[in-house]
């Protein structure tokens, strides 16, 4: 018997500390049967074990010694599901504060964010946060699971309250998709089995509305093909093919590129992936490709196909900085964009952002969990695009140059919501 | 079209180029398992027509199939690698382990073996065929797993890994584990496995066998099982679902003797391979974290 073929859907939770993200995905997972049966019996003799009830789906995915003993996510799990027809990525993303690093790291590839929160409590703090950091990530889809309905005894005005809030903020924020859902992770209504409490609903449940999503939105640009040099691949017989994973616009045999940043036009003579010789690469496959002339390309170039991005060695950006110690003006770092590593300075901090007002106050450093607006500087030249036009050569990630710890996360331009 | 397993290919191949980039000394994890066989099909992907730029190195428990060890052999000839073999035989007449006795398990012991190798020969990366389907400690494990000097996992101080932006610098002593597989699924694997028409060790394969029934496993009788008084040793049609120590991994009863057959049983099992088939797994509730932190695979 021969499968059918899948495509990817990424999915990351957002939301705050003990509104239920973990649980809601263990309800996921185990009225979808994607756990095996002796996976389920683990949850439920840990759980016994632990005085926590037959069965505390929050340990599907909390499975650290730390995270079970104080019933907190610390990192990110990921899981995957399957239905005939999609391959999904699930990463249950930790909702303290402390660990906003570990969240984004979750959300940075995802495709559609979960957000989970407490009808109860309404948005919070970090709930705001995260929706600002997944926003700025790039993500458009959110399905926004209104959890604990048990506790409000169902109540319609208690939901239709929180949605009005949770709307409006995803609305200022650009998030093009928003379904908005009343569940009970904890009982499973509204998950995969539909609720019967909840009779004056009449959308999707979680399932549904993840089934009718778009795959494969995160690669989705508006810039040209963009292939970053990783790697170059010397030949039999001489010549050098050049490898890397493509992203933007498809590539194709005959393509006019630009390598950069020494601005030489060439022609792309051959395209290799996994499965051998092809005439044309689409985003998210590796290749490798031979050019027309010949040329000093190596690790940190970049060959690109009009709109050509901007070559720069100074750029503003939307930065969220994780380090424990903070980022002041003219304070240098390492930068890592694409595949090329070069010293990166602060140049200027326009400021941070206000998460209730999403306005920006001027500010001297960036300090641990800051979203900031900045001007930064680097050594050598890179080629940027707008993160909004492509993720790839628009993001990068800011490295300490004594413990080589990643300290900050990075998108090119100005999120259009600040 | 691009499909799941295209794009799984294609960002693996991408984390060996980049691990390969960015590291001054990476060496290949090879147990001769299908996961491992995987990588290494994939980094002779990633290099063509280059050979492989690392080596591959065997952590021999001394307790293995011996099917394996001869895939191994041929797998490493095929794709011209070098293999490099530690030993954990040597680490215990070295003394630095405890022996525990011909049968006993030597699982754990492989940590030690394995930060000597990676001490001895001044690796900065390894590269693993570990999933993150596998085990609720490595679904919690970046793609790029930072090790201290002591080749110690640190699970709530790992370092954020957004996008595809993976940064592989390490100071002296320290290393990383990369793990190009971790978003590949048990059934991603033989699936790609059957599409690309891989060779594996025969034990994968519905096979006789004679076993014993341990532990609520069925393990192959044989130099490293003996019988005890009160088992009964059984001829059955099995093969192995995983591979690992021959004294801790259990077969199970299949009769699928093609890659796919192999893949349509895959697809409507409902025990995990892990949980069928792995005595190492259940000593407690966090036997893998506690491995892991102390440096395990």
């Amino acid at each position: 018997m021969k499968l059918a073929t899948k495509d990817l859907l990424r999915l990351a939770t957002v939301g705050s500390v003990d509104d239920g993200k973990s649980t809601l995905i263990g309800r996921l997972l185990v009225d979808t049967r994607q756990l095996f049966d002796d996976q389920l019996d683990a949850v439920q003799a840990a759980s016994e074990r632990r005085g926590v009830g037959d069965l505390d789906l929050s340990f599907v995915t909390d499975g650290l010694r730390a995270e079970r003993e104080q019933g907190i996510t610390i990192d990110v799990a990921y899981r995957y599901a399957s239905t005939p027809t999609r391959k999904f990525i699930i990463a249950d993303c930790p909702g303290h504060v402390q660990y906003t690093r570990n969240m984004a790291t979750g959300a940075s590839t995802a495709d559609v964010a979960l957000v989970v929160l407490n009808v109860a409590h309404g948005l919070k703090e970090q709930t705001r946060r995260h929706l600002c950091i997944a926003a700025l990530l790039g993500v458009r889809t959110i399905i926004v699971a209104v959890n604990k309905m048990d506790e409000v005894h169902w109540s319609e005005s208690a939901y239709v309250g929180v949605v009005d809030e949770v709307t409006t903020l995803a609305h200022d924020l650009g998030f093009e998709s928003v379904t908005t859902i009343p569940v009970s992770a904890l009982w499973g209504e509204n998950v995969v089995e539909r609720s019967s409490h909840l009779d004056w609903y009449d959308g999707p449940t979680v399932l549904q509305a993840l089934e009718a999503c778009q795959a494969g939105s995160w690669t989705h640009t508006r810039s040209g093909a963009r292939l970053p040099v990783q790697w170059v691949l010397r030949q039999n017989g001489g010549g050098r093919t050049y490898a890397g994973m493509l992203n933007g616009a498809p590539l194709h045999e005959g393509d006019v590129v630009t390598l950069l940043p020494a601005n030489v036009e060439t022609t792309i003579s051959s395209i290799t992936s996994g499965s051998g010789a092809r005439t044309a690469a689409t985003a998210g496959l590796s290749i490798d490709v031979g050019l027309a002339h010949e040329t000093d390309a190596g690790r940190g170039d970049l060959l690109a196909t009009a709109p050509l991005p901007q070559v720069t060695k100074e750029f503003t950006a939307t930065v969220c900085w994780f380090g424990e110690q903070p980022w002041r003006a003219n304070q240098r770092l390492r930068l890592k964009h694409t595949t090329k590593v070069t010293p990166v300075r602060l140049r200027e901090l326009t400021g941070v952002v206000d998460i209730e007002t999403l306005s920006v106050r001027s500010s001297d450093e960036l300090a641990t969990n800051d979203i900031g607006l900045a001007t930064l500087q680097t050594a050598d030249w890179i080629a940027v695009d707008d993160y909004r036009d492509n993720r790839v050569t628009g993001s990068f990630v800011i490295i300490d140059e004594a413990t080589n710890a990643t300290v900050a996360a990075g998108m090119v331009g100005r999120a259009s919501f600040l | 079209m691009t499909d799941h397993l295209d794009l799984l290919e294609s960002h693996a191949i991408f984390i060996l180029r980049e691990v390969v980039a960015e590291c001054e000394r990476p060496v290949l994890l090879f147990s001769g398992g299908k996961d491992s066989a995987v990588l290494l099909h994939l980094a002779a992907k990633a290099f063509a027509p280059q050979s492989l730029p690392f080596p591959v190195l065997h952590i021999d428990t001394g307790q293995n199939f011996p099917e394996v060890i001869e895939f191994r052999d041929d797998a490493v000839e095929r794709h011209g690698a070098r293999l490099l073999v530690a030993s954990v035989q040597d680490s215990i007449d070295q003394g630095k382990v405890a022996d525990p006795g011909p049968m006993g398990p030597r699982n754990r012991l492989q940590t030690v073996t394995l930060l000597d190798a990676i001490t001895e020969h001044g690796f900065d990366a390894a590269f693993g065929g570990a999933r993150r389907d596998e085990d609720k400690a490595r679904a919690k494990e970046r793609i790029l797993s930072f090790r201290d000097a002591f080749g110690q996992w640190d699970p709530r101080q790992q370092r954020p890994e957004l996008w595809q932006l993976y940064q592989g610098k390490v100071n002296a002593g320290e290393h990383l584990r990369a793990f190009p597989l971790s978003d590949w699924t048990e059934l991603d694997i033989w699936q790609y496995i059957e599409r690309e028409e891989m060779a594996l060790p025969r034990i994968y394969f519905a096979h006789e066998r004679d076993v014993v029934r341990r532990d609520g496993m069925y393990l192959a009788v044989g130099p490293h099982v003996t019988p005890r008084a009160d088992e009964t040793v059984e001829r059955l049609v099995v093969r192995f679902r995983t591979v690992g120590d021959a004294n801790l991994t259990g077969a199970v009863l299949s009769d699928a003797s093609t890659l796919a057959a192999i893949v349509d049983e895959i697809s409507r099992a409902n025990v995990s391979e892990r949980g069928a088939t792995r005595g190492d797994d259940k000593f407690s509730e966090t036997a893998m974290e506690d491995r892991k932190r102390e440096g395990y695979f």
